[in-house]
């Protein structure tokens, strides 16, 4: 199912949850929102499900009005955080749940939804579970069986708060791989919310970032990594050291250096965003930023030199990484380049 | 209460709570003086009669209502306190509007009123003059000085136990669930009773055995509304009381030990009621 969200906004008190926010959704993929906390993704995962309302704009799925739909009516599967189990029923009667609750004159029989609790049950990898209470299972199988409930009801859209939030990072890991799976398998429309990049950039289509309460980017998992469209973006996914430059007329400085890098269309104070493992060391006087190692980490295959540079007004400490065996010592002199960069407006 | 493994008071094993000893033997000294002792006392003061004496008092028919009347009233107001009490802490739990503490205070008044104050209060209140009394009286309701008093009685000093025991457990019960129960497409009373009843229901039966135990054992409130016809409206406790006046203690006791019994064994189904719908919340 086609999702569109247009202009939607939320206020909580005097908080700007969500700021005027668009964005299309497309049949069969899974997009994430990722943010920090308080980025409003949460807010818009719930306004998507009908737990809550904006304050303005309008929600359609596949084109008819969602917003004058309960969330009872929306034919929704949504897996919250902590699970949401009812501990009082079994796992096969927690994913019946759904079905058992339907009007009479669209119940399935009983025999039909005991067959599709014991799909589910084997779809999920939980089958030897079916009589255990969620209070007998693991944070893991618990979000299997939540998951498994949200599926039985066949919903049009599937929506994940921090499904994998409260589980540790092996399980997390597992897990996630295992939805991705799933997602192959089922093509239903998944919107996943979730504070953790690895988590979004290796399960989604494409992903959503966040924050305060605005959209800040929509793209591909390498879109958003390899292109940030902002400083927010930049400094959010992925390791990131900002250096703080001026430009005029064209010209970009560090300190009272010339730095010969690109930086078209910005004029004034900016900040120039690396990936650690972007930045050559090089012989000092041949590169334009230049710094004392202060410190060497060794971290797998490859050393993180924390190193102090001079910049406007004092200095600032960035972090590059250098392979093994051509490791620096401390005091010692180094100079930089950037090979790939960004540079936005401070 | 059922704590302890097998073996652990003869064996002494390395724990992280110390004084087990020390507690355990105040709890046993504490309960023996306060309530097995006296209980004790029942007994053995029963004993006086011959077996055959016993069941004569037992099976009289002055007992016997009074038995009806006691546990029966008792259940009833019990059961009318679950339902009604159980809509008085969904409003104060769910709900906010002006002078809700007041309202929750409200609640334990039946606690700490002394019982003869309700007592009267609540007779003139429906006797057939009463402000309430004088709207009933045409319909041809009396409350005061009928079973209905007895009831009516039974159910004000009931509240707070219902209250008291629902109310945290419903405050504590996550939103979410509720919310996940509608997303898989519940209707509202879906909600309340696959989703909130059950999850409130240990708590609830709890409440329901206070109260009903409370209600038994009920004297001061329900003497002064009860008019106290012998085989209409005399409840267990004025009956024993009855009898201590006439110097027949024997009497009094049996009566006693049988009202102790049923209590204890009412109770203790309740309990194991409880414990069943705990164990299957996995508690």
């Amino acid at each position: 199912m086609k999702i569109d969200v247009n202009a939607v906004s939320k206020t909580f008190g005097t908080f700007r949850a969500l700021d005027n926010i668009n964005l299309n959704i497309k049949s069969g993929e899974l997009i994430s929102l990722l943010g920090p906390s308080g980025s409003g993704k949460t807010s818009l995962l719930r306004i998507i499900a009908g737990l809550e309302w904006p304050d303005s704009g309008d929600i359609r799925f596949d084109g008819e009005d969602a917003l004058s739909l309960t969330v009872k009516e929306r034919d929704v599967g949504f897996v919250f955080q902590h699970y949401a189990l009812f501990r009082h029923l079994t796992v096969a009667d927690n994913i019946a749940f759904g079905l058992r609750v339907r009007p009479r004159k669209v119940r399935k029989p009983e025999f039909a939804i005991r067959q599709k609790v014991e799909e589910l049950l084997n779809l999920v990898q939980i089958a030897s579970l079916a009589d255990r209470y969620p209070s007998q299972l693991s944070g893991g199988q618990r979000q299997r069986v939540a998951l498994a409930r949200a599926l039985a009801i066949e919903p049009r859209v599937l929506l994940l708060d921090e499904p994998f939030g409260a589980l540790d990072a092996k399980v997390r890991k597992d897990l996630r791989r295992w939805l991705r799976g799933l997602h192959n398998e089922l093509h239903v429309t998944s919107i996943l919310v979730t504070h953790d990049q690895e988590e979004a950039l290796e399960v989604s289509d494409r992903v959503v970032v966040m924050g305060h309460g605005k959209i800040e980017q929509v793209g591909t998992p390498s879109d958003v990594y390899d292109s940030p469209a902002s400083a927010f973006v930049h400094d959010f996914i992925g390791e990131s050291v900002a250096l703080p430059i001026t430009v005029e007329n064209g010209v970009a400085r560090v300190g009272e250096r010339k730095l010969s890098i690109n930086a078209d269309g910005i004029s004034g104070a900016a900040r120039l965003f690396v990936r650690p493992h972007d930045i050559e060391i090089a012989q000092p006087g041949l590169s334009a930023i230049e710094g004392q190692v202060l410190a060497v980490r060794r971290f797998g295959p490859i050393h993180r030199v924390d190193i102090s540079v001079p910049v406007d007004g004092g200095r600032t400490t960035i972090e590059a990484s250098v392979p093994a065996g051509q490791e620096p010592k401390i005091g010692e002199t180094l100079g930089l380049i950037p090979e790939r960069y960004r540079v936005f407006a401070a | 209460m059922t704590a302890f493994a097998p073996g652990r008071i003869l064996k002494r094993e390395k724990s992280v709570i110390p004084g087990f000893g020390i507690t355990f033997g105040l709890t046993v000294t504490w309960l023996g003086l306060i309530v097995l002792i006296p209980l004790a006392g029942l007994f053995i003061k029963t004993f006086e009669l011959s077996l055959d004496e016993f069941l004569a008092i037992l099976t009289s028919s002055r007992v016997l209502n009074a038995l009806k009347i006691s546990f029966g009233i008792s259940f009833l107001a019990a059961v009318t306190n679950a339902v009604l009490g159980s809509i008085v802490v969904w409003v104060l739990v769910r709900y906010d509007f002006p002078g809700r503490r007041i309202f929750d205070a409200i609640v334990d008044i039946p606690f700490a009123l002394p019982t003869a104050v309700a007592g009267i209060a609540l007779t003139t209140l429906y006797a057939e003059n009463g402000w309430i009394g004088q709207f009933l009286a045409p319909l041809g309701i009396k409350v005061s000085y009928t079973p209905l008093g007895i009831y009516v009685a039974l159910v004000f000093i009931g509240l707070p136990f219902i209250v008291r025991t629902v109310q945290p457990v419903l405050e504590d019960l996550d939103g979410e669930l509720e919310e996940a129960a509608s997303s898989l497409g519940a209707a509202r009373w879906q909600v309340i009773f696959k989703v909130i009843v059950p999850a409130v229901l240990p708590a609830l039966l709890t409440g329901f055995a206070l109260a009903f135990a409370r209600a038994v054992g009920e004297y001061g409130s329900v003497i002064f509304i009860a008019g106290n016809l012998p085989n209409v409206s005399e409840i267990l406790p004025l009956l024993i009381v009855i009898r201590l006046e006439e110097f027949r203690y024997a009497d009094a006791t049996a009566i006693a030990v049988i009202m102790l019994l049923i209590s204890f064994v009412l109770l203790f189904a309740i309990n194991q009621l409880q414990r069943w719908t705990d164990t299957r919340v996995g508690r």
